[in-house]
């Protein structure tokens, strides 16, 4: 192991293990033409907030815990921030909710139940957790054997230790303890998923067009985090396979069967699929964050608002 | 360069843009296409966050907080407009990879060789003396589409793809050849296994092809696959 975990120490260690956590900085980039994924937070948006509660820059590497079930022992003192999902987390037994920082005491367990509003909850600590970077990465990617707290992109096991900076027990600077209201989405509204309409939009029939943005889908339970399969009208599409291409974050694919797919963060490189388009990367969070059955529209939007929104949004981090 | 229409842009979400180039896959489109990348990489500098080529297209990521979708267009029009094809480097290393093409790792061998009307020997031969393109690379890390196999070996995809491919397993889809680099679900058609490192976290590059080299499957035996530190557990070991 090189300097980058030597100046780490145990952090949090996981007393018991949920179905699924992983560390994920920004993404891996500028690999993909070698066929790895970005990987990355599948909620961009309570990602940077759990990491701008603990008073980190963008870009430091959280816990995004999966439906809950996690448990975690604090191994020292540390300063931590949750965002996202309310998985029913508890801290020694106390309800812990989420869109605040906390201070954790050596021998305490941070413990996740199950989902109350949202399905991905991020847990921050001050300085970013530290594990060695897998091709410039922590993002960890089950599928590739990449990044993670092992570098093999395992999610967390029980006994796993979570290593954090020797400075995660200091108290960020600033004082902003919790995110404020207009911060926190809720998860209990229905989503609408802003899209960016693509070339081949014009190549689906005129009713499947209609219907795609003017019917409920609903969330299929084949969704992970390589994508989201939506249940609904069957889309009709001239084109039917090509030959793969590059594929975007959020690219809306619809396979022959005509149910559409959103792919997210862990998603093949190249595909070949029509497109509807491309969800915006904050439409990407919400989706994220929607359990099976939840019942979502799609809105067509023009790239001006999408980047206006997307700027406004990056602006509230450095 | 080619059809009507062509190259054009396609939006391709907030942060990308898909240039597409051909519309045909053609071993004659790589050069424009790897000379594309480079330009990029010149062209937009500290904006750029990743590039995915692929047989007809290349995929531009971009900084949406350095360069508006707009902005990010007009680049790449600028540098479309200046592409010459990448004639020195076009030509793409060269790999060999030595491989045993047997029925115990390659379990589709046989029954490719029957369809084709060839005998086994006959069908390693016509799938050794090929030297392959790599169009592009994705699936999993360092998975490289190769083309184009001999007609005669053309097969469709598994109906059922295996739940566990292991690592090195050499196989066919269509008119493509490839080589899984890890442990994976797949539904090539398997017909040897190589003992060459596909993706290596620790090497520089990571993977040993990309988008433009040349490949070469090599017919070793077992004991020299050995020698070179491959997995030769048969599949029915695997089940």
């Amino acid at each position: 192991m090189t300097a980058v975990i030597r100046k780490a120490v145990a952090g949090l260690r996981v007393t018991r293990p949920g179905p699924l956590a992983l560390l994920q900085d920004a993404g891996r980039f500028g690999v993909r033409r070698l066929g790895v994924t970005q990987g990355g937070p599948a909620d961009l948006q309570a990602w940077a907030w759990a990491n701008r509660l603990a008073g980190n820059a963008w870009g430091a590497a959280a816990l995004e815990v999966t439906l809950g079930g996690l448990a975690l022992e604090a191994e020292r003192e540390l300063t931590l921030a949750l965002a996202g999902a309310d998985l029913g987390a508890t801290l020694d037994d106390r309800p812990l909710s989420p869109w605040q920082r906390f201070r954790l005491r050596p021998g305490q367990v941070l413990r996740f139940a199950q989902p109350v509003g949202g399905l991905r909850a991020y847990l921050a600590v001050a300085g970013g957790f530290r594990a060695e970077p897998v091709l410039s990465s922590l993002a960890g990617v089950v599928r590739e054997g990449l990044g993670g707290h092992d570098g093999r992109g395992h999610a967390l096991a029980e006994g796993d230790v979570l290593h954090v900076g020797t400075e995660a027990g200091e108290h960020p600077v600033g004082d902003e303890r919790e995110a404020p209201a207009e911060a926190r989405p809720d998860y209990a509204a229905m989503p609408r998923l802003s899209l960016l309409p693509g070339a081949q939009i014009a190549e689906f029939e005129g009713a499947s067009l209609a219907a795609a943005f003017n019917t409920l889908w609903r969330v299929d339970d084949r969704a992970d985090r390589m994508g989201v399969r939506l249940r609904g009208p069957t889309l009709r599409c001239r084109l039917t396979s090509m030959i793969s291409e590059g594929i975007s974050l959020g690219a809306v694919q619809v396979p022959p069967d005509g149910q559409p797919i959103a792919l997210l963060n862990d998603r093949q490189t190249i595909g070949g699929y029509p497109r509807l388009g491309a969800l915006t990367p904050l439409a990407c969070a919400r989706l994220a964050q929607c359990l099976p059955g939840q019942e979502l529209r799609l809105e067509a939007v023009s790239a001006e608002r999408a980047l206006a929104e997307h700027r406004r949004f990056r602006a509230a981090f450095r | 360069m080619s059809a009507p229409g062509l190259p054009r842009l396609e939006s391709a979400g907030l942060d990308g843009w898909l240039v597409r180039l051909f519309d045909v896959i053609d071993e004659a489109n790589l050069p424009w296409i790897t000379a594309l990348v480079r330009d990029c990489e010149a062209a937009f500098g500290d904006a750029l966050v990743d590039l995915v080529p692929s047989y007809t297209t290349l995929l531009v990521i971009f900084d949406p907080m350095r360069m508006t979708p707009g902005e990010a267009r007009s680049r790449l029009a600028e540098t479309l407009a200046a592409l010459a094809s990448d004639e020195a480097d076009g030509q793409g290393e060269v790999h060999e990879l030595p491989t045993w093409y047997h029925e115990s790792v390659g379990p589709e061998l046989v029954p490719l060789a029957e369809r084709a009307g060839l005998d086994v020997a006959e069908t390693i031969a016509r799938h050794a003396e090929v030297t392959y393109r790599v169009y592009a690379l994705g699936f999993a890390p360092g998975f490289a589409f190769m083309g184009s196999v001999d007609p005669r070996l053309e097969t469709p995809r598994l109906e059922t793809p295996r739940k566990k491919v292991p690592a090195g397993s050499v196989g066919i889809a269509g008119r493509q050849t490839a080589a899984y680099p890890a442990v994976s679900p797949g539904g090539w058609n398997l017909i040897g296994r190589t003992a060459a490192r596909l993706f290596d976290r620790d090497r520089d590059g990571f993977s040993l092809l990309r988008v433009g080299d040349r490949v070469r499957f090599v017919p070793v035996s077992k004991q020299a696959l050995v020698r070179l530190g491959a997995d030769v557990t048969t599949m029915e070991d695997r089940r």
